[in-house]
């Protein structure tokens, strides 16, 4: 493939990887924000410097009502990138069309560059957990995943990019390991990754993987987009509640992830125990640290 | 809302495919983890120790059972917070233990249908048999819908003049929700509120933002009276609008797809000659649409 060509002659040569590629719709977004609720008031009456926000497409497939009002005033300020947890490319059941429909009206009120749900599944036979579960990582599930991103690609008619999630268990029927099943889903799409760096520190802690292997393995050409997060440790387990500043081993792990794949579009997920604007955005902006070194080096 | 799919038996003991060919064999693995988690909890909030857990891979940690049950506890956890989010005056009602104790069974018989969480709890009212808290419960669901449903563009009293009242159908604004109860939920929503500022300053829309359960409110008194309400929004705030019978009547007819002729006979099929009834019907139509409420109407195709 042209993409996977060009990405390896730029290694070799050492080149500038570009952060801007079809997989994030050639946009060169910096350090963005997801959008919750607390920070509403003080994001219209402020109007504070944010690269972009990341809303939670499924909060604002509404029909009115302040979700949209507050929508339509932050989109005439800035940036939105939509970010969904209810596509389910996982399910064996296939795409929910109400659901297409609704979030493709969506996409043409964002005019959002790229669209990101989970390599996940969370429904099956109409029933919904409302959880981002894992998958089996096996061939077949593969083929049928990336499949169901395509038809949802075709339907929608914008970029879309994976995101790898955080899980606490795994399935004896696995025949792979989760990056090479995110890599053979990703190329099968020709999709983008959404690369989670919080949630691959998570699951390598909760199954005992090296996470440095992991962000060695990911098509690094194909990254649009990157989340940082906090979690939380119990004795036996780390569980993955975004209510925390970002953790040094994350902070690790995203350095890692941006020598990899360039200046990426980079999102702070704060979306428990939430404190004030400021705050969160003081702590997204930490990544300038490693953006920086990295564009200078 | 998508269409409820037929549920389907699943044996808790019924093996996982070894390998994985057909998608068959991934529905198969989904509908046994699904059923593992939306059963419900025992009784310290754990898994049921009956359940089937040989598809998970224990760790040097953790068994196959233990990992699954974080899973469970999740699903059962985020949605419990989801109703207790979205029906706080219903709480306030029965009590921590009882709401908490009628959560979980209806979750048990009613399982999330819907990609959304907002539509969680829509049939909670029906599902209630006691009426005081039916009530209270309709009320609340109607809140979240007129929280999100849509504002459409508004007739104005001078787009009726002229028309046909015999032929001339009228739209209710989906954001507009008629109700009729036999308690006084609006003051006692009213007065928890005033009591507690924690009661529903806006409804659920909460997938990524888990909601926090609020301190218990003190319920006020909830008082039995026949009342017609309106439920709305204006300038995204929610209202109660007490409405007479006989204007009450005729919204919903009209909503209901009846001529505005046709509404105005139900509505004033049992009223009393002592009122100027077309005095009356012009104040009503002046003040709905001063509110905004009558919109086209939805003729289906």
């Amino acid at each position: 493939m042209a993409a996977v060509s060009h990405w390896k002659f730029c290694t070799y040569l050492k080149l500038e990887l570009m952060p801007a590629n079809a997989f994030n719709g050639h946009t060169d977004l910096g350090i963005g924000l997801g959008l919750r609720v607390p920070h509403y008031r003080h994001i219209l009456e402020k109007k504070p410097v944010c690269d972009w926000f990341e809303i939670i497409s499924e909060n604002f497939m509404v029909d009115g009502g302040r979700p949209l009002e507050v929508l339509d005033s932050i989109l005439e300020q800035y940036r939105v990138v939509q970010h969904g947890v209810a596509m389910y490319f996982g399910n064996a059941d296939p795409l929910n069309r109400d659901h297409l429909k609704k979030l493709k009206r969506l996409v043409k009120r964002t005019n959002t560059p790229w669209l990101s749900d989970h390599l996940c599944w969370g429904s099956v036979d109409g029933r919904c957990s409302h959880d981002l579960l894992p998958m089996p990582y096996t061939m077949s599930v593969a083929k049928h995943t990336a499949e169901k991103i395509r038809q949802a690609r075709d339907f929608l008619e914008v970029p879309i990019c994976v995101e790898n999630v955080s899980s606490y268990a795994e399935f004896t029927q696995n025949e792979m390991t989760e990056w090479e099943f995110l890599n053979e889903v990703v190329e099968r799409a020709d999709c983008g990754i959404l690369l989670d760096v919080n949630n691959i520190y998570v699951s390598s802690q909760n199954h005992g993987f090296d996470p440095f292997e992991y962000l060695r393995a990911v098509p690094h050409h194909r990254v649009g987009q990157i989340h940082i997060a906090g979690h939380t440790r119990l004795d036996h387990v780390i569980l993955d509640t975004h209510d925390h500043p970002v953790p040094d081993p994350v902070w690790e792990l995203y350095a890692t992830a941006i020598q990899n794949s360039g200046s990426t579009a980079t999102l702070l997920e704060w979306d428990d125990k939430i404190p004030s604007f400021d705050d969160v955005h003081a702590e997204a902006l930490k990544a300038n640290r490693y953006l920086h070194e990295h564009t200078h080096a | 809302m998508p269409k409820r799919s037929k549920p389907t038996a699943i044996s808790m003991s019924t093996p996982t495919p070894s390998q994985f060919r057909t998608n068959a064999d991934l529905r198969l693995l989904q509908r046994t983890m699904a059923a593992a988690l939306m059963q419900p909890l025992t009784r310290k909030d754990g898994l049921q120790a009956s359940t089937q857990v040989d598809f998970i891979t224990p760790n040097d940690r953790m068994s196959g059972f233990e990992r699954l049950e974080i899973y469970a506890l999740q699903y059962w956890f985020r949605l419990l917070d989801c109703l207790y989010d979205d029906y706080p005056a219903l709480r306030a009602l029965l009590g921590e233990r009882r709401f908490h104790r009628l959560c979980r069974d209806y979750l048990a018989q009613h399982p999330s249908t819907s990609w959304t969480l907002r539509n969680l709890g829509s049939a909670l009212p029906a599902f209630i048999t006691e009426m005081k808290a039916r009530d209270v419960a309709r009320v609340e669901w109607a809140q979240t819908l007129a929280f999100d449903e849509a504002l459409k563009k508004p007739l104005r009293i001078d787009d009726l003049l002229g028309s046909d009242p015999s032929t001339l159908h009228l739209g209710l604004q989906p954001c507009v929700v008629l109700l009729q109860i036999d308690h006084a939920v609006d003051h006692f929503i009213t007065a928890m509120k005033k009591a507690d500022a924690d009661v529903r300053g806006s409804a659920s829309q909460a997938m990524s933002e888990a909601p926090t359960r609020a301190r218990l409110a003190k319920a006020p008194k909830l008082k039995r009276e026949r009342v017609h309400l309106a439920v709305n929004r204006h300038d995204n705030i929610l209202y109660f609008k007490r409405l007479a019978p006989e204007a009450f009547a005729m919204l919903a007819a009209l909503r209901d797809g009846l001529t505005l002729a046709d509404a105005i006979e139900v509505a004033l099929a049992e009223a009393t000659p002592d009122t100027d009834w077309p005095a009356q019907i012009r104040d009503w139509f002046t003040e709905f649409s001063q509110l905004g409420w009558f919109t086209k109407f939805p003729h289906k195709t």
